[in-house]
């Protein structure tokens, strides 16, 4: 069998489309290129998802943080507690037993003791923690002369948000928040590893990598496979939100910018 | 523990728990929690002399050195800790056998590599194959130590580097200006100057480190998670004198409140310490506290 | 005169080696009763425990337990960790290319189903098993819908929470279970699957599993294999040896 058939049957296996049997012997590294590369799927999935929807959660967090008003301060200080204090795994775990006791409750329920839908809300609330953080420490630090200026243009309420407050606290957080999105993108291993159950052996990068660890009985071969595809996926990673802070950063002198890049050191 | 714990099944409810929440089992739990704190108290040290180490190659003059510090910061950065762990302790201990295998039996004809096997000569085998069981888990311990400290240790490296980098370039000039050298400016300069810089990132690291300390099971040591999952899952009356359900959530539950008190407590004490370390700092926090003193 | 001197050389090496391999460590899993689990006094306990010490009086060897992680337990062996596995392992072909197995000490014992009635389809509903099991690879082949988890207790869990219709693993490790859980029922008919369960040894250490075959035979023979077997109720006898 030619590597391009290998391909052609497994490439979107962990989807459910192709050939439904695993390799059972004479495993090629043709298969575990592909099958692992398959299971990436899943990973970039539940990245993408969470980060996407985690960003507008943690930026509400932030604000709430930084509020005067007690009632909105304290749930979003103990939200942004209890998930940067507890490791991801337990919350995992936590979260299988309470989707499973809630799925007799009531039908809609149902999608969410998946992977698909249970894990992703699961790494939407931690990413949402953990970002709201780094937001509320740029909130803190955005100098004292912008809001001054805005003042003094009369801004107020939303505009002052969405034209001044805003965009800096994005420029200033952005560094500690690209190492956020690498953090994340590498938890999603976790999901299939001890969280969620893998359905049909649909799985992610782990999951096939930790298949053919299991059957091949060498861990050597597999798991840098893994590891090849995940430092070339958080380079893309680098590039993407580097290509995002240099235009949050476009107008500002070339000294400074480069000046910003350097506060790449607050990480999750 | 106790001598009523004799018979359990004819025990009420508060001397049934007092009897098993002190079997052996459960003083192995408890006993791991120790292990979980001293492997942190071990790891950070080590990874921050792996990370200084890393940040100082990286800046070095010298470009292979400087290849080498700034390919380890991506590498170890770039991989997911489980994937790492799920090989690399497997890795180093064959390293180190290989290594004392060359040393110590220079005359041993057989190949390392027969088929699957990986065979050293027995003086090689670390630990020997007469040492105590202690040794081995320590051996495994140390491992894990080892494994620990290489992968945060990158993420060190990087925050060290960017702190470096962040202390203000006039600083640097002045003791280029009082004539001292690199090495010198280096030591005396920069290196006390970068930390207040690097604590933000530092304390990160640290919260993050805490949490990745479940993957320890992984790395063959027998941890607190273990030991929630081996205790918790249901427990038949064939096998146990203390049979149960499924109790997971609640030794899950003990765990979070366990790792929910130690970051607050790390949170407090990293707080105390930026206050200590911006102390004669030129920044605006060591500005405010130089105003407030005078 | 240099082949004599070759000899005896030979003879000293494998009189140092037979020395140095007077501890044997005995690697398991400790989460799989009865065959091995770990006791209220934290230590390794159950039918293996009992057997692999009585394996190894009869050998005279110094024999020490070890716990290790399912999904690694081979990869650590084959590396040098310790010197036997014995976990409830099923002699398989795939198993079999990458370590040597001792004769079975049980015989081939079937798998079964378990779930919350009689008259669920086993053949095209879901079926939980433990990830990485022969079971597991089963049920892919059969073409049931197979849901993976980490441990067999979260199979049995999920079987009862309703995520899958039933569970398949080995009968003796299910049958404690289903006594004590009224619940639960056998369903569908028994598999055999495995070529019974031995003790795993690196291919390159031939001595050390003879060694244990001998006895192994031997207890197979004066009958006290079969009483501990009962003893612990984990498969059938072997009967006549």
């Amino acid at each position: 069998m030619s590597c391009w058939e290998t391909i052609a049957d497994y490439a979107l296996r962990s989807v459910g489309i192709g050939e439904r049997l695993l390799p059972r012997d004479n495993f090629t590294l043709c298969q575990q290129f592909t099958l692992i590369g398959s299971g990436l799927i899943w990973n970039v999935y539940f990245a993408v998802i969470a980060l996407a929807s985690g960003f507008f959660l943690a930026t509400a967090v932030a604000l709430g943080k930084a509020s005067r008003i007690r009632a909105i301060r304290k749930p979003s200080e103990w939200f942004i507690f209890l998930f940067r204090g507890s490791p991801l795994f337990i919350q995992f775990f936590f979260a299988y037993f309470l989707f499973l006791s809630l799925k007799p409750v009531a039908p809609v329920f149902d999608p969410f003791t998946s992977a698909w839908a249970g894990a992703t809300i699961v790494l939407f609330l931690n990413t949402a923690a953990y970002s709201g953080e780094i937001f509320y420490g740029a909130l803190r630090t955005i100098p004292k002369g912008e809001l001054e200026a805005a003042d003094a243009y009369g801004l107020s309420g939303w505009s002052r948000f969405r034209r001044i407050v805003w965009p800096t606290m994005l420029r200033l957080a952005w560094p500690a928040y690209t190492n956020e999105a690498i953090f994340l993108f590498h938890a999603t291993t976790l999901v299939y590893f001890s969280g969620f159950p893998a359905w049909q052996q649909r799985g992610d990068a782990l999951y096939y990598a930790n298949y053919f660890a299991d059957k091949t009985f060498n861990p050597f071969v597999p798991y840098p496979i893994l590891a090849g595809y995940f430092i070339l996926l958080t380079l893309v990673i680098i590039a993407l939100f580097g290509a995002i802070n240099a235009r949050l950063n476009r107008h500002l002198p070339q000294e400074a910018r480069r000046g910003l890049r350097l506060r790449l050191n607050v990480i999750r | 523990m106790f001598p009523f714990c004799t018979d359990p099944d004819t025990l009420d409810t508060v001397r049934w728990f007092a009897c098993y929440l002190t079997t052996g089992k459960h003083m192995s739990f408890y006993l791991s929690f120790g292990t979980v704190l001293l492997l942190l108290a071990i790891t950070a040290p080590t990874a921050l002399a792996f990370g200084f180490a890393g940040a100082a190659a990286a800046r070095s003059r010298f470009l292979p050195l400087s290849l080498f510090g700034k390919g380890y910061i991506a590498i170890v950065r770039g991989v997911p800790d489980i994937a790492f762990f799920l090989f690399f302790v497997i890795a180093l201990d064959q390293i180190f056998e290989w290594t004392r295998h060359q040393v110590l039996c220079p005359d041993w004809d057989q190949p390392i590599r027969q088929g699957n096997d990986f065979i050293v000569c027995q003086a090689a085998k670390l630990p020997l194959n007469t040492a105590p069981q202690w040794m081995h888990e320590t051996y495994g311990f140390f491992l894990a130590v080892l494994t620990f400290a290489l992968v945060f240790g990158a993420f060190a490296a990087n925050v060290l580097f960017g702190a470096m980098r962040a202390v203000p370039r006039a600083q640097m000039e002045t003791a280029e200006a009082y004539g001292m050298t690199r090495r010198q400016a280096f030591w005396r300069v920069l290196v006390p100057q970068m930390w207040i810089y690097a604590i933000p990132g530092l304390s990160n690291l640290w919260m993050v480190l805490i949490k990745a300390t479940p993957l320890l099971f992984l790395l063959g040591v027998e941890d607190i998670v273990y030991w929630a999952r081996e205790l918790g899952s249901s427990k038949t009356p064939r096998f146990t004198d203390y049979p149960h359900g499924d109790w997971r959530m609640w030794y899950f539950l003990a765990l979070l409140v366990f790792y929910l008190a130690f970051t607050r407590v790390s949170e407090i004490a990293l707080e105390r310490l930026t206050v200590r370390l911006s102390h004669g700092q030129a920044t605006a926090q060591g500005e405010a506290q130089r105003r407030a003193g005078a | 005169m240099k082949r004599l001197i070759l000899a005896s050389a030979a003879l000293a090496v494998s009189a140092g080696m037979a020395a140095a391999q007077d501890v044997v460590r005995l690697g398991t899993e400790g989460a799989y009763p009865p065959w091995n689990f770990i006791n209220d006094a934290g230590e390794v306990d159950g039918f293996e425990r009992e057997l692999g010490d009585e394996l190894c009086a009869r050998a005279e060897l110094e024999c020490e337990w070890v716990t290790n992680d399912w999904d690694s337990i081979i990869p650590n062996l084959v590396s040098g960790n310790y010197d036997a596995i014995i976990a409830g392992m099923s002699i398989t072909d795939e198993r079999d290319e990458v370590i040597d197995f001792s004769q079975n000490y049980t015989p081939p014992d079937p798998s079964a189903y378990a779930a919350m009635s009689e008259d669920v389809d086993v053949e095209g509903g879901v079926i939980a098993a433990q990830t990485g099991t022969i079971q597991a690879g089963y049920i892919a082949e059969q073409g049931a819908t197979l849901v993976e988890y980490a441990t067999p207790d979260e199979t049995i869990q999920a079987v009862k929470s309703g995520e899958a219709d039933a569970v398949l693993a080995d009968k003796s490790f299910l049958a404690p279970i289903v006594e004590d859980d009224p619940e639960l029922v056998w369903a569908g008919p028994d598999v055999a699957l495995g070529g019974g369960v031995g003790m795993g040894f690196r291919e390159s250490d031939p001595e050390l599993r003879a060694t244990f075959d001998a006895v192994i035979e031997e207890m197979k023979c004066d009958g006290s294999l079969d009483a501990l077997i009962e003893k612990w109720d984990v498969s059938s006898t072997h009967g006549e040896c």
